[in-house]
């Protein structure tokens, strides 16, 4: 069984984020894999495992400059990388990413594509659902748990109340939740490994897409960014033993008691 | 008003329709001179769609156990190539994001999501918090055809116009293709009292800092004895200790209770956007820097296995 997980490499969540000029955000630092994606590249992993066979592809959309996300990523395990790069891609929207991946994607389809619910720094959520419209196959979006057999995938789905079961036949395209199994930390020898396995870098004009995707193609614009209304802190109070019946006083004060 | 009309995805939950799809109603109402509304499953709404605004309300009708996005996003197609609106507003749920996303590849329209406020500048210009809502990004969409904004919980209240039900069309899905093969074979409820996270007055949080996962019955026991709803960071529900649907924050709920108690919260942004329109905020945290500190009304420097014990005794003998 191949898998195709679809991964982003972002600036680090940690370093504080900035927009550039043009509203984009700044992507000049160095990049890492998002952590939301290493559930989907763990998942592809073991049900590949689990098939007794097939491969890992790893497919991602944004500069190349730095491959070091898509490098963590085959140190797990998978067996090859495809990244799009192309300067022309430079504010596209989560549509546009969707249909560049389609592409890719659409070279050489493969049984299950994985996306995580969302990235950490787009957070838009749609991207997975707008790539299986694109390539005509059903999706199931928010895994809490992934099963396959008989050309049918079996997904506990997270609801408002709990969870769905939900089933569909391959090929299929599947969004992970965070936590849904533990990615596995690259060994020293996956890590020595992923420096000799494939990354294709592609460039829009490679897909046939030149014209179609990029800021030019892009139908929304950011008019303003500016300072959101600031809290403020109130009492600050050292616990000494009184600290709950300060609560309990706080509480009073509201009527919540 | 410049915008003449906005649909709403109006999702089915329980006996009504969702109280988000309520806010997006209220707010649509107040932006464009013809609401419409967009439902699915067996329910009949058009009493309460109809009380919050919209005059017409379209109907997918029973899914025959499919997952929402394909059926739904394929009857909008349908409806938009007979006469389009200026916009769409979906809610942001498991559900709504799946639609979202569908319809935007049908009609080739780019989604603005994450949005949290709507306004009126000559055509739809929405508001995005970014960096942990520390700042308000405003963008519009800048091609002809409908927008698909997907808009998150809370952003708007939900207020009842007192309208006349509205008037029920059928909206057919048509041919689906292998898009609309995934199936759901069984439903699961997981048991919970007291008030829902996203309606609770009252919503005490957990987060790391209460150092192991039997310590959540703590904030369990603090919710119930306030009549509120437990909730948690990111942090305990990736550690497994609680579930997804408790998350508040960024990737989870946005609530807005009267007061949120976070006990063991350092204060992340990701955490604060989903909860910084509180009404009231109290911490404990025993780090006096915790920025958690930075937007609580009151803020108790101090252990929680101290404090919230101490806490739970009081209110027990009131
Ligand atoms: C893309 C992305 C999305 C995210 N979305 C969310 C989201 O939706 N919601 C969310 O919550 N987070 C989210 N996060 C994670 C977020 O960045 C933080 O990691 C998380 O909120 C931290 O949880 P925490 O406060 O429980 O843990 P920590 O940050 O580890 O804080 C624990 C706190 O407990 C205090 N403490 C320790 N012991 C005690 C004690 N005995 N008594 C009192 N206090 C004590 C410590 O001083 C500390 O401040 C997201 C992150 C990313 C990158
Ligand atoms: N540029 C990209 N390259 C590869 N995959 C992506 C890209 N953007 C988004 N995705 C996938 O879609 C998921 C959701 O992203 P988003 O729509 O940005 O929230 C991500 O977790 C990835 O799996």
């Amino acid at each position: 069984m191949n898998v195709v997980v679809c991964v982003k490499q972002i600036p680090d969540p940690a370093a504080p984020a900035s927009l550039d000029p043009s509203f984009n955000l700044d992507r000049s630092g160095k990049l890492i894999l998002d952590e939301a994606d290493t559930y989907g590249v763990e998942m592809a992993l073991q049900l590949v495992d689990a098939a007794g066979g097939g491969e890992v592809t790893i497919v991602s959309m944004g500069s190349a400059a730095d491959v070091a996300g898509l490098r963590t990523a085959l140190a797990m395990g998978a067996a090859k990388a495809v990244i799009v790069s192309d300067d022309g891609l430079r504010g596209t929207d989560a549509l546009g990413t969707a249909k560049v991946l389609a592409a890719v994607i659409r070279r050489d389809l493969p049984d299950l594509v994985l996306c995580a619910t969302e990235s950490s720094d787009g957070y838009t959520g749609t991207l997975p659902v707008q790539l299986a419209e694109l390539l005509g196959l059903p999706s199931i979006t928010f895994a809490k748990a992934v099963r396959i057999a008989d050309g049918t995938v079996r997904v506990d789905r997270q609801t408002e109340a709990g969870y769905d079961e939900v089933s569909a036949p391959l090929p299929a395209v599947v969004t992970v939740t965070a936590g849904v199994v533990e990615p596995r930390y690259a060994s020293f020898k996956g890590i020595m490994a992923a420096k000799s396995k494939p990354v294709e870098i592609l460039s829009v004009a490679d897909l046939g897409l030149a014209g179609e995707v990029g800021s030019a193609g892009a139908r929304q614009a950011i008019t303003s960014v500016e300072a959101a209304e600031a809290r403020q802190a109130g009492e600050k109070h050292v616990d000494d033993g009184d600290g709950a019946q300060k609560i309990v006083e706080f509480l009073e004060s509201l009527k919540v008691l | 008003m410049t915008l003449s009309t906005l649909w709403v995805v109006a999702e089915p939950a329980g006996d009504g329709l969702s109280t988000t799809s309520l806010e997006l109603l209220s707010a649509a109402r107040g932006l464009a001179t013809t609401v419409a509304a967009v439902t699915w499953g067996p329910g009949d709404h058009a009493a309460q769609a109809g009380e919050y605004g919209a005059s017409t309300l379209y109907s997918v009708g029973d899914l025959g156990g499919a997952l929402p996005g394909v059926p739904v996003a394929a009857a909008l197609a349908a409806l938009v190539a007979a006469g389009a609106p200026d916009a769409i507003l979906v809610p942001a749920s498991y559900d709504g994001r799946d639609i979202a996303g569908r319809l935007s590849a049908r009609l080739d329209r780019p989604v603005l999501t994450n949005v949290t406020g709507l306004a009126d500048d000559g055509g739809l210009a929405t508001e995005h918090p970014i960096f942990g809502g520390t700042q308000v990004v405003r963008a519009r969409f800048t091609a002809q055809g409908p927008g698909i904004v997907v808009v998150r919980a809370k952003s708007f209240a939900a207020e009842s116009a007192g309208g006349a039900p509205a008037s029920v069309q059928a909206a057919p899905t048509g041919e689906l293709g292998p898009q609309g093969a995934a199936r759901i074979t069984a439903s699961h409820v997981e048991e919970r009292t007291g008030p829902k996270l996203e309606d609770a007055a009252v919503v005490v949080s957990g987060g790391r800092g209460l150092g192991e996962a039997a310590a959540y019955a703590m904030v369990e026991e603090l919710a119930r004895l306030l009549h509120g709803a437990p909730g948690a960071s990111r942090a305990i529900v990736d550690a497994g200790w609680v579930p997804y649907a408790y998350q508040v924050g960024q990737t989870g709920k946005t609530v807005k209770p009267s007061v949120y108690l976070a006990c063991g919260i350092s204060g992340a942004t990701q955490h604060m956007v989903g909860m910084k329109g509180s009404k009231n905020i109290v911490a404990v945290n025993k780090d006096p820097d915790a920025p958690i500190f930075q937007i609580a009304d009151l803020g108790i420097v101090g252990d929680v296995h101290k404090v919230l014990p101490a806490l739970i005794e009081a209110l027990k003998s009131r």
